[in-house]
């Protein structure tokens, strides 16, 4: 997010050359033979390989013949053939492989008569059947016909590893890519080989020792290594490495056939990171989602919400037609129609009244549309409404936030990057929780674990960033500032190393004085800064100024000198002045009868802490533009259909800042947002030119980012004071889990079942206070939400911890209340 | 004719042998003050020079392994001893540590000294409980008597022994799997490199001995080197203890200089059972190719052995006469390592389950003269494409025993049923009633 660092000189590499099936390569020293072979375009048949796995040489079809030189320079062959997996390449040596030597191609086709002999033939039935590496080359390499005529191994199927996880044992060829995954990359290892021999299985681990420590999944699972229940985030990628049809997910088996479907590349809509993925859909229905390879992103990975949620856009809920509320009802209608409406709607309840005084319109639009999306919704805020009143922030928002945001963020373009992420040798989180809010940013920070100091501003250390290795830097929520302005020598010091990393989180923004902390200490120390907020449009929307006080490319609204530019950009006189509200200002705005007509699109009104459903009431017109039948919706004067992202194309700006475009994966009549609102304009009109992808982004382009002299002022807030702690009351700590009950994970149960069980989180002195607890009552005056109480070690005395969105724990609806906010707590045994 | 000679085995005999004071009173304990007088490095070129090569089967010279540790860097390295003996006919190692376990332990302690290590494992085979309590006992036998501890005799040397019993996996005597079994891990051999005297135990430089080329170890420092390269052969130096076992009438253990040949341990030995002949017999345990009475005057070294055809392994001379059904000696070896292949690759862990099928039809008298070219084809695909060598091990008396008995296959084919009486091989009573289909596991 700083400027950009100077690129360093090209490293040195060494290289070994060789010859593989007599033709010369030369590749990085310490490549393995399988991957030299790669680059000269030999396909060396592996099971157990993977580029981003360590080497196993287990399933040992890989063999090739070896020769290198001795220590006299003669050529000396092995005297059996090799796992080229396993080798790494030399310097004079020579490769022959299948194609080459009779001896490889010999050894190779016993090992795959052996691994079919266990093998069912249940491909017909198999759902990899199409796909499969072991079917595949079971044919390139293996015999016509088994010679096998004895009896097969068999076991009882499928065994349900989670509810989302099925595992066929049969199936399955122990090449241990998924535990070697679930050990190496994710971390979480909850199977394992078990038995031996024939009967070597892949297990799970014994329900007798489980140990529940607030993990739990909400769904029956199996129990992982440590003896815990097992929820993992990332299960989903060992479905999509397992090499055979061992592995499936309950959410895909038995419902297509690969070579029936339909492959689209994507972005992932779930969070910032923008991951690479594939749609894989038949006659317009999304069956399943991949991950795609995508090496400065994602590499191979992404979470489950990435893979599994996908069905809530096809929901019986899903908006096809624009709505009109006629008599008091929804009716369907048709586009002009409801077009006209919502136009008149919307003048005649910002038109003055007979005394001369108007109520103004606002905009809200949740931080999921993309980045097209949201400047055509400030645009149409400020050009044809008149208003600042423009947030995308659907959650706690702060002005120091926007003007961090505004002078750091916006316009940057590509700050720190996944890989420097990976590199830095020290990464301070605040207001960030990688495996909950960050996806594959705690994968690329776990690869990094053993190398890379992790430190963790948070009220205790989670299971997620225990994987990390982190250490826990103990803050009150709220009071994020002060734990940053009084870190220890010996963190500082981590930070002060070349290339460390500060990120914040999206929930720096519940903490005041966190971002101008963080920026102290990053100038103190020379640390980098990254924000990784959670949902995919946050960024997008930033640098295209969905943003009250943020115009398109970092300008600020506060001064005429940007507001020219823009106005000028635009073809408009001027641009509104008047200095504009967030979302909770916009809400309770409303909420006072102060608002005249309201936008909304994409915001799930659970997710606010003001009062909604008041706001809506007391607001003479409100627009819904949607993909679902939502809250707002229903309370919506008309409703406008638009597209979920794998209906149109379009650009989400990833954490990075980079950009993320996509194309349609499935055609619809669906529009985008920013088409429907470039139609809306013009019943005034206007025109607002955000009718494509190409317009859009061409007026970003020309618009460029903003000039020093015209970015808002550098953030300024102070430090929030430790409050008092009353009896009976905590300090309430919250976030989201990444499978919880957001709106885009609705409709699909294996996942959910995935997700952990909502708990509550205090520490042994602040438990002890309640009395013999086993569950805690959180409430405020507006209502209360009851947990099973969880004793967490190393916590903050003094604070309460509660999921934000999960089964029986909704925050924001039910509290209305945000971290930092000092709750009631009374235990309940 | 070559005589014995008892080292290890030379206070078996002895009234409470496995106790400390019968081994002092013998000369125990002697080479190690001795070698705690010396240089490490001159031990270790001792041990060299003297030519001892790994008596756990292999027989990778012992000095040059040690000699592979890299410079101290001042952390810990570790001496792990190899006691995880399982191969079928092989008993050599539980009756040393049984008879002598301060001979052991002994060696434990100059090994240490010489490779610079502070804390040695015992890594014993779990099922012989009797063994384990026995040098549990002698363990601290020898640190109450200063043998083991801090300052051993004042020579400023630390050393502190743990004997670990296994869990029952013969894969675990593989010397990367009894690593892993070791830190608690699941016993599977480990990729290499890393070498364990580089990486090992704990990722720290190891060296993995085995129990009889340890106990060897004092007395080549009590006696000096040119003893023992007198005894043995060209390359293949000093005493081994070879281990008789089946139609022999004195089955047992026969320390004799390496070069032995079986003719001459069969003299010793009484002979094969009265009123039989040999037909087969293992050089080096299950995992080593048969031979047969044309092997009788195969000096028993290395490379004699090895020149012939088979392996020294760990000298387990499994002795099988003219009652023996080959087939269903060889089924039985299969099963065993059906059973005890780890699983970790491909070819053993299905090629026997191949295997193992395909030999009980055979032996049942229900296989087809393709099976045994199918039983020659499948240890072609396990033979040198396995992780480890369990799997060489494995396909070994099937390839032997097809090459120099396949009439006896043939003849389980033509008959539908084995033609030998199995009553008249065993060594006890025994009928032969109906074998009950085992389960398939």
């Amino acid at each position: 997010m700083t400027a950009t660092a100077d690129k360093p000189a090209a490293e040195v590499v060494d290289t070994v050359s060789l010859t593989i099936d007599g033709t010369e390569v030369s590749v990085p020293k310490g490549t393995l033979i399988i991957r030299a072979a790669e680059q000269v375009g030999i396909e060396i048949p592996r099971f157990c390989d993977h580029p981003a796995l360590k080497p196993a040489g287990a399933c040992r079809q890989c063999l090739v013949d070896v020769a290198s030189p001795g220590p006299d320079g003669n050529l000396r062959a092995f005297p059996k053939p090799q796992a080229s997996c396993t080798m790494t390449v030399t310097e004079g040596m020579v490769v022959n492989t299948q194609h080459t030597s009779e001896e490889a191609d010999r050894a190779q086709k016993g090992v795959m008569e052996l691994l079919l002999i266990n093998h069912p033939l249940d491909c017909p039935v198999c759902d990899k059947g199409g796909e499969c590496p072991l079917q595949n080359q079971a044919m390139s390499h293996g015999r016509p016909e088994s010679r096998f005529v004895d009896v097969k191994r068999v076991f009882e199927k499928p065994l349900a590893l989670s509810s989302e996880i099925l595992l066929d044992r049969e199936r399955c060829v122990l090449c241990q890519r998924c535990t070697r995954f679930s050990k190496e990359i994710a971390g979480d290892a909850f199977i394992d080989l078990q038995n031996r021999g024939a009967q070597q299985q892949i297990g799970t681990f014994d329900e007798d020792v489980l140990d529940f420590d607030g993990y739990r999944p909400v769904g029956a699972a199996t129990v992982d290594e440590a003896g815990k229940a097992f929820s993992s985030y990332y299960s989903g990628n060992t479905v999509q490495i397992c090499p055979v049809g061992a592995l499936t997910s309950a959410a895909y088996r038995f419902r297509s056939r690969p070579f029936d479907l339909v492959s689209s590349p994507s972005i992932s809509e779930h969070d910032s990171s923008g991951s690479a993925i594939r749609i894989d859909h038949r006659r317009g229905k999304i069956l399943r989602r991949l991950a795609e390879n995508d090496p400065v992103v994602n590499e191979d990975w992404i979470s489950d919400k990435d893979r599994f949620a996908f069905a809530w856009q096809n929901l019986s809920d899903r908006l096809t037609r624009p709505l009109v509320r006629k008599d008091g009802e929804l009716v369907e209608t048709s586009w002009p129609e409801a077009l006209a409406a919502a136009a008149a709607g919307i003048k005649a309840a910002t038109a003055a009244d007979d005394e001369g005084a108007a109520r103004g319109a606002a905009v809200l639009t949740g931080g999921r549309v993309t980045l097209e999306d949201a400047y055509a919704y400030q645009k149409l805020a400020r050009v044809v409404l008149g208003t600042n009143d423009v947030d995308s922030r659907a959650r706690v928002a702060s002005d120091e936030e926007q003007a961090f945001l505004g002078t750091q963020v916006a316009g940057t373009g590509l700050g720190v990057t996944f890989g420097e992420l990976e590199k830095a040798p020290a990464v301070l989180l605040v207001g960030f929780e990688p495996e909950d809010e960050g996806g594959v940013v705690f994968l690329r920070l776990r690869k990094s674990l053993g190398r890379q100091q992790v430190l963790t501003v948070a009220p205790y250390l989670t299971r997620g960033a225990e994987k990390l290795g982190a250490t826990l830097v103990p803050a009150v929520p709220g009071r994020e500032a002060a734990a940053l302005a009084e870190l220890p020598a010996d963190a500082s010091e981590a930070l002060s190393q070349p290339g460390a990393v500060i990120v914040l989180g999206e929930r720096a923004a519940e903490a005041p004085g966190a971002f101008v902390a963080a920026q102290e200490l990053a100038s103190s120390t020379g640390a980098r800064l990254a924000w990784i907020p959670r949902r995919a449009g946050e960024r997008g929307a930033v640098e295209a100024g969905a943003l009250p006080g943020l115009l398109p490319g970092g300008r600020t609204a506060a001064l005429k000198g940007p507001r020219d530019v823009v106005a000028k950009a635009w073809g408009v006189d001027a641009l509104p002045s008047a200095k504009g509200r967030d979302t909770a200002g916009i809400i309770a705005a409303a909420a006072e009868g102060a608002i005249g007509a309201l936008v909304i699109g994409g915001v799930s009104a659970s997710d606010l802490t003001g009062d909604v459903a008041a706001a809506l009431e007391a607001t003479g017109f409100v627009v819904s533009l949607e993909v679902r039948r939502s809250e707002i919706a229903e309370s919506a004067d008309v409703v406008l259909p638009v597209a979920p992202p794998s209906e149109k194309p379009g650009t989400f700006v990833n954490w990075e800042g980079r950009l993320r475009g996509f194309a349609t994966a499935i055609q619809t009549d669906a529009m985008s947002d920013h088409r429907v609102l470039d139609l809306l304009a013009r019943e005034w009109g206007v025109e607002l030119g955000t009718g494509t992808v190409e317009a859009v982004n061409a007026e970003l382009a020309a618009l460029g980012a903003a000039e020093a002299a015209h970015r808002p002022a550098a953030p300024k807030a102070k430090a929030a004071r430790n409050p008092r702690a009353k009896k009976g009351t905590a300090v309430l700590a919250t976030w989201h889990q990444l499978v919880d009950e957001g709106a885009l994970q609705d409709g699909e149960p294996y996942l959910a079942g995935t997700g952990r069980v909502a708990v509550a989180r205090m520490s042994a002195a602040t438990a002890a206070s309640l009395g013999d607890a086993v569950s805690v009552e959180v409430s405020t005056e507006v209502g209360a939400v009851e947990l099973p109480l969880v004793v967490t070690e190393g916590m903050v005395d003094g604070v309460v911890w509660v999921p934000v969105k999960s089964p029986g724990s909704w925050v924001a609806r039910d509290l209305r209340a945000a971290a930092g906010a000092v709750v009631s707590v009374k235990g309940a045994a | 004719m070559t005589d014995l000679v008892p080292v290890l085995s030379a206070t078996w005999g002895a009234e409470q042998s496995w106790s400390l004071d019968t081994y002092t009173e013998a000369g125990g304990y002697a080479p190690l003050k001795k070698a705690l007088g010396m240089e490490p490095g001159d031990l270790i070129q001792a041990v060299k020079d003297s030519g001892l090569r790994g008596r756990g089967g292999a027989g990778f010279p012992t000095g040059m392994k040690w000699g592979f540790l890299p410079p101290d860097d001042g952390g810990p390295r570790y001496l792990v001893v190899n006691a995880d003996e399982s191969e079928p006919g092989t008993c050599k190692d539980i009756p040393t540590m049984m008879s002598a376990p301060h001979a052991l332990i002994e060696g434990v302690i100059i090994t240490s000294y010489a490779i610079g290590c502070n804390h040695a494992f015992i890594y014993l085979r779990g099922e012989v409980v009797h063994v384990y309590r026995r040098l549990l006992q002698a363990v601290r036998e020898a640190y109450e008597a200063g043998h083991l501890g801090k300052d051993i005799h004042g020579s400023g040397f630390d050393l502190d022994v743990t004997v670990h019993a296994g869990a029952g996996a013969y894969i675990c005597g593989e010397e990367t799997a009894l690593l892993d079994s070791l830190e608690g891990r699941r016993g599977q051999p480990r990729l290499k490199p890393p070498f364990p005297a580089v990486a090992g135990l704990y990722a720290r430089p190891t060296v993995v001995n085995n129990v009889e080329s340890v106990a060897s170890v004092p007395a080549i420092v009590d006696k000096g080197v040119e003893w023992f390269t007198a005894m043995g052969t060209e390359r293949s130096k000093g005493m081994g203890l070879f281990s008789l076992s089946g139609h022999v009438t004195r089955p047992g253990q026969y320390e004799a200089p390496l070069g032995i040949t079986l003719r001459e341990l069969l003299e010793l030995a009484g002979g094969i059972r009265e009123g039989h002949e040999l037909k087969f017999w293992t050089p080096g345990g299950s995992s080593t190719p048969i031979f047969t009475q044309d092997h009788l005057d195969t000096p028993l070294d290395y490379e004699s052995v090895g020149a012939a055809g088979s392996m020294l392994g760990t000298r387990a001379l499994q002795l099988f006469d003219d009652t023996t059904c080959v087939v269903r000696a060889v089924t039985r070896w299969t099963e065993f390592y059906k059973h005890e292949s780890c699983g970790k690759c491909t070819p053993c862990r299905e090629g026997t389950y191949w295997l193992t099928q395909i030999l009980k039809r055979i032996e049942a008298g229900r296989g087809t003269e393709a099976d045994i070219q199918q039983l020659l084809d499948t240890c072609d695909s396990i033979a040198g494409r396995s992780f480890c060598a369990l799997g060489d091990g494995a396909t070994s008396s099937i390839i032997s025993s097809v090459k120099l008995f396949r009439e006896e296959y043939e003849a389980h084919v033509e008959q539908g049923g084995c033609p030998f009486d199995h009553s008249a091989s065993a060594l006890f009573d025994y009928s032969d009633t109906p074998a009950t289909e085992e389960a398939h596991a």
